[in-house]
Order: C-alpha cells, then structure tokens, then sequence
C-alpha cells in the first residue's frame, strides 16, 4: 500500500524526502492527512479487536451461574480495560481519524491547516494507548477501577497497584493528541474551503466534525486537568479527592462526568455525519432540513454540557439538582429526534438502493432510536434510581454506542472503502457481516434490559443461580459469539476486498460531495482541479447544469 | 486563531483546577490556609511585574509594527526578565511554605494551592522559553517586520498566561486577605 502514498514536500522548493521504496518509513514520518487518516483506522481496528477479546472474555465468564473462568481481580481488568479501550482507543480516534482523512477532501482543500500537528495528534494517541495497555506487563496488571474510576478506590490505599497511574498518564497523552486534532479540525474548517464552499453548503458530515471538535476542546481539558489531580493524588499523595484527607469524592465524579458527557456527543455526533452521508445517497435525494440537522446538532453540544449529573442520581445532589439535570437530559431528546425526522423524511419517497452501507446507515437509526428511549427513561431520577448499576444500563449505553456509534463506523467503512483504496468491498461478505451483526447485537444486549429490571448488578465477576439468570446470561454470551464472528467476516471482506475488489473508479455511488470528484484512492495533491461550489451537492450542480440546487448561486 | 481557540481549551484546564480550589475554599477548619500562611504584599508586588510584562510584550508588537527592531529586541528582553522575576517571586514564597512543613500533601489548602500556582507557573515557563526562542530569532535578525504571526501568537500565550493569573491571585489572595 505505501507505493499508493508517497511522502510529498509541503513547500514548492524541495525538501529532503525519503523514497516511495523505504516503506514503513513513508508512514511514521507521513504527515499526509490521508496517510494519518489510514493510520488512525487501522490502529483503531486494532484496538476493536483488543477490545472485543476483553468483552468475549467477560461474556464466557458470565455464561453461567458461579463461574470461575476469570478471577474476579481479571475480570475487573477485563470490563476496565474494555470501556477505556472502546470508547477512548477505538470510537474517538476512529471518528477523528475519520475526519482527518475525509474533512479536506469534503471541502476541497489540500491537506488540514497543520499538517504536523496531525501527525503529533496520531502518535500521541497510538503511544497514549500503547501506554495504557503496557500496564498489563506490571505485576499487578492493568487498571481496575472501572473506566470512570471513582474516587476512592482509584485513590492510595485502596489501589496500591501501578495500573491506575498508567491509564491517566496514557489517557493524558491521548487526550492532548485530541485536543490538537479538534483544533486542526476547527481551523481546517474554518479557512481552508474551496471558494463558494459556505457554512451553509459544507457536507453535514463537516458540520458534525466543526461541532464535535469544540465539544472535544472544551471537554479534553476539563478530564485532562482531573487526570492530572488524579496523578497527584496517586503519585505526590496529594488530597483532591481523598475524603480521608479532606478532599472529596463527590468532587471526581462532577469532573469525570463533566467531561463524559459531552464525551458521548463527541463519539455520536460523526456518527451521525456519517448516517446524513449515507442516507442521501442511498435515497437518492438531497438531505431533508439540512439547516435543521446542523443547527439540531449545535443545540445538542450545547445541552451536553448541562446534564452530566444525571450520571449521578444516586449521590443524593437533592431534589432540585435533580429535577434541573433530569429537565435539561429530556430536553436533548428534542434535537436528536429532530435528526431521526430529517434522516426518515429523506428516506421518505426516495428511491432507496439497500446497499450495505445503507443496510446499517438504515439499522443505525432503529437501534440508536431504541437506546435513545431507554436513555430517556432513565432521565428520570426516580426511574435511575431503580436500574442504575444494573444491566440495564449497560443494554442502554451498548445500543448507543455499538447500536449507534459502531453501525454507523460500519455504514462509513462501507461507504468510502472505495474511495480509501480504490476497490470495492464485497457486498456478498458485506450481508453477511451485516445480518450477523444484527442478530449477534440485539441478542446480546436486547436481553440484558430484562437482566437489569431483575436486578442483575454490573461490575460484578459473577451472580448467583436466580431463576432464569444463568439461561438469560448463556443468551447473551452466545449472541456475543455470533458478534464475534460478524467482525471475522468483516475483516475476511477488507482482506478479500482489498486484493480482489472490483475497482471502484472516481464515484462508484454517484454520490454528490466533494470527496467522490478526485479519483480512488485520491492523487497526494487531493484534487488537480476543485470543481466549482454552487450548491450543497457540488456533483450534482456539475453533471445537471441545467437543474442546479440552487439556480440563482452566484458563480465564484 | 489558532492560538486563541488553543487558549480557550487551556482557560478550560485552568477553571477545572480554580474550581477544584474553590470547592475547597473553607473546608480546612485547622491547620495551614491561605490567611494564616500567604504573604499578599510581597506575591502582589511580584504579581505586578507579571502585568508589567504583558505591558512590555505589546510594546514588542507595536515595535515591530513600527519596524523598530532594536526596540522590539529590549521590549523582549524585559518581558522575559519581568518573567523570571514573577517566577523567582513565586519560588520564593513556595520555598517558605515548604520550610514552614506546607507542602502538596499536608492538606487540602497545601493541595489545590500547590497545584494551581504550579500549573500556571509551568505555563509561565513555558512561556519563557518561547519568548527566549523569539528574541533569539530577533538577534539573528528574522523578523522584518511588520507583522509576524509567531510574534503575535506568544503575545497572545503570554496575554492569557498573565490572565489567568488575575483570576488566581483573585481568588487565592484577594478572597482571603479582603
């Protein structure tokens, strides 16, 4: 692949490059945005993959009663390091790692505004998390304290071992690489469009990416600055939140979840890029209420910072506390089902053509819809109080992110794999990876809501033999299995696809953004001529002159 | 625009960390707290050379606007010396409270107190450093003048830095003595 890619000099007069032929190299030193883009996707791939070992590992020593497959010391590793890699390793940098690649294609530029800055961004994030995982080699293994690591027990004495320390430290490191991609991406937006490529015609996919990385540059530093009172705790014996000490608990918990909230608009709001893509071009009509999807999407970052304490209705914040966050928690349902209505009304008399991309862009909106109702649900304090800590919330937050955010990462990889690397993907392997997947997630987490409502805790190794727990919990091992073996397909449809693919030519869609009008995979220059922006739908305008978008746009 | 957005992230890092203070502010019924153990005169008159110097640093810019170049290089020059002495100001008052036992684990007080003025003298470091890089660039003769982004952008670092100091001087000193 790295003939594909040459480095380039970014200045006309050249600089000392190394030669196509010395490979490997051509990448660490790459700071080409679509090398660093495919950098970022393979990484994360990676990650999934540890990730998903750590969730199986979980499901075999839950499958039955009294279990002792895992030690509960390992299985507290197992569900620490699975939450951390998931939504830290794999969601986030997939999605940014998404938009460093397809941001300045999408807006017609040439690369992102600090071409440097993206390659610091992406090895702070594959060293952050190789610094995190390198706590697995320390005598007492890897962090255990959940991914949220409440204070105490993530504090001295209660977690002597080194696990811990690595994962902020790790998690530090990876989350200034993001703070400097959010700011890449919001210059890049800002000043680096194609003439006549307004706000108000960039893809929605940018829109989502503009709103996302100031979600990420507002909320990084806020649990940046908690990772570092949390270093001094464990390393300088400081007492932030250290109630033995004076300090306070409580005090994590408003940090950590300050930041963790907008934390899940970060990991959904390019997911929801990715589905206002796929949907239109697969209905074959232009998106429904565009200014509505963005402007929907503005009001949801700024909700996000005004309920992170609905994850904390079981600290007793009081009763008005409690009313505001559940108030304000609803209230963002208001936005996001504005969305579902646009995605639905462009489906809506649309021609629609269920390719794989548009199968999961299409599951996306049925599973995210019913993780949305579950998540309204528990808005309510008096509701949470009654599930929190149990299997219901874990089906609640599985159907948004995997029901969300991973459907829609699959409808992308679908989507502009051909764009990526030139070649389609098969769409035999792509029903298969499909319906499996279909079938293994609902089948794994549909029944864990009932799990909850029983009363099944989280966060704990094993239960004990209630009537139909063991049966109910074999259920959803199994339809983890099945999960599994949809990822074996899907990696067998890259392998496969990338050596014997069809060729995909310049817009194997005939889709209409700026991406599909360079040719597949794009030249390192991007584009030898940027079309001209008229319109949203920049290849639309070109290939029907006489019925443009918009007929009264001004020639630029 | 850049740097300003970058600053607005960093203002974020700081509020968590002068929250964290706050939350503390009051909670420390015995034992070292910023009444019975700051001294305001002296941090303050330190604290002035801190302002002084986003003084002298727009001076630098209007300087160079001016294509006044040996100006720009001692308006630089003072900055950073006005710089170090805010640093060797605050090392002064660290090490007494360290003579005295205060240290980052003795309590709350010593915690945020520690943490805060660390963080933002790490800043102001940082700061040097950069503003060091600029009047070494200076000497060799690389600004012509009349604009300079890496000018601007470390005076507008420097700018936020001595902000945030305001704020934390507000909130350490002038809440406890006033």
């Amino acid at each position: 692949m790295s003939s594909r890619f040459p480095l380039v000099p970014e200045n006309a007069e050249s600089l000392p490059t190394l030669n196509e032929s010395e490979g490997m190299l051509s990448w660490v030193a790459s700071i080409d945005h679509k090398q660093i883009g495919i950098m970022y996707l393979i990484c994360t791939a990676v990650f999934f993959f540890i990730g998903g070992i750590e969730a199986l590992l979980m499901r075999v020593q839950l499958a039955q009663p009294e279990n002792h497959f895992l030690s509960p010391e390992v299985y507290n590793q197992m569900f620490t390091m699975h939450g951390t890699t998931m939504i830290f390793l794999v969601a986030m940098p997939f999605l940014i790692g998404a938009g460093v690649y397809l941001v300045p294609l999408m807006i017609g530029a040439r690369d992102m505004a600090f071409p440097r800055l993206n390659a610091l961004s992406f090895w702070l994030f594959l060293f952050g998390g190789i610094l995190v995982y390198y706590s697995f080699l320390t005598q007492s293994g890897a962090s255990d304290v959940g991914w949220f690591a409440y204070s105490p027990l993530s504090e001295k004495p209660f977690s002597l071992n080194k696990g811990p320390t690595y994962w902020a430290l790790g998690l530090l490191a990876a989350g200034i690489g993001s703070i400097a991609s959010g700011l890449n991406n919001i210059i890049t937006i800002f000043t680096l469009r194609t003439p006549g490529m307004t706000l108000r015609r960039v893809p929605l996919f940018v829109w989502m990416i503009l709103v996302t990385s100031f979600l990420i540059i507002i909320a990084m530093p806020i649990i940046g600055s908690a990772f570092a009172m949390m270093l001094i705790d464990r390393l300088l014996g400081a007492a932030f939140f250290t109630p033995a000490h004076g300090g306070s608990a409580i005090l994590w918990q408003h940090f950590f979840w300050g930041f963790g909230h907008p934390e899940v608009y970060i990991l959904v709001l390019p997911a929801f890029g990715i589905i206002s893509e796929v949907i239109p071009v697969f209905s074959r009509k232009p998106i429904y209420g565009y200014a509505f999807v963005a402007g929907s999407t503005v009001a949801i970052g700024l909700l996000s910072f005004g309920v992170w304490a609905h994850h904390m209705f079981a600290v007793g914040l009081g009763n008005v506390a409690n009313a505001f966050f559940a108030l304000v928690s609803m209230l963002i349902a208001v936005p996001t089902g504005i969305k579902i209505f646009n995605w639905v009304a462009t489906m809506w008399g649309g021609k629609i053509h269920f390719a794989t991309p548009m199968l999961f862009a299409t599951a996306f909106i049925i599973e995210f819809v019913i993780g949305g109702l579950t998540g309204v649900a528990i808005a309510s304090a008096p509701l949470d109080w009654t599930v929190t800590d149990s299997y219901f919330i874990v089906a609640h937050f599985h159907y948004t992110i995997f029901g969300g955010t991973v459907f829609a990462i699959f409808a992308g990889i679908y989507y502009w794999f051909p764009k990526i690397t030139g070649r389609m993907m098969s769409e035999t392997l792509g029903k298969w990876h499909f319906w499996l997947t279909i079938v293994g997630f609902n089948m794994t987490f549909f029944i864990q809501h009932f799990l909850g409502v029983m009363g099944m805790p989280r966060r704990t190794y094993t239960y004990h033999d209630l009537p139909y727990w063991g049966s109910m919990n074999l259920l959803s091992t199994i339809g983890a299995f099945i999960l599994a073996i949809s990822v074996i397909v899907f990696i067998l449809n890259v392998i496969v696809s990338l050596r014997k693919g069809n060729v995909a030519g310049d817009n194997p869609w005939n889709a209409w953004t700026l991406e599909w009008a360079t040719s597949s995979p794009p030249p390192v220059h991007n584009f030898d001529l940027v079309p001209p922006v008229r319109g949203r739908r920049p290849l639309w305008d070109l290939a029907h002159p006489d019925m443009p978008d918009e007929p009264n746009a001004k020639i630029v | 625009m850049m740097v300003g957005f970058f600053v607005a992230s960093e203002s974020f890092f700081f509020l968590m960390l002068i929250l964290a203070y706050v939350n503390f502010h009051g909670s420390q019924v015995d034992g070292p707290t910023a009444v019975n153990s700051l001294n305001p005169i002296v941090t303050g008159i330190f604290s002035l050379f801190l302002l002084a110097s986003s003084f002298t640093i727009w001076l630098a810019g209007k300087s160079l606007k001016n294509k006044n170049h040996r100006m720009l290089k001692f308006w630089l020059l003072v900055t950073i010396l006005f710089g170090a002495i805010f640093i060797f100001g605050q090392g002064i008052e660290w090490a007494g409270l360290i003579e005295k036992n205060i240290t980052i684990s003795r309590n709350v007080f010593g915690t945020t107190f520690f943490s805060l003025t660390g963080f933002h003298g790490f800043h102001v470091c940082v700061g040097l450093i950069m503003l060091s890089i600029l009047l070494g660039l200076a000497l060799f003769g690389d600004f012509k003048g009349p604009k300079s982004d890496a000018v601007e952008c470390v005076s507008i670092y420097w700018h936020f830095v001595d902000g945030v100091w305001i704020v934390v001087f507000s909130v350490i000193y002038l809440w406890a003595f006033l």
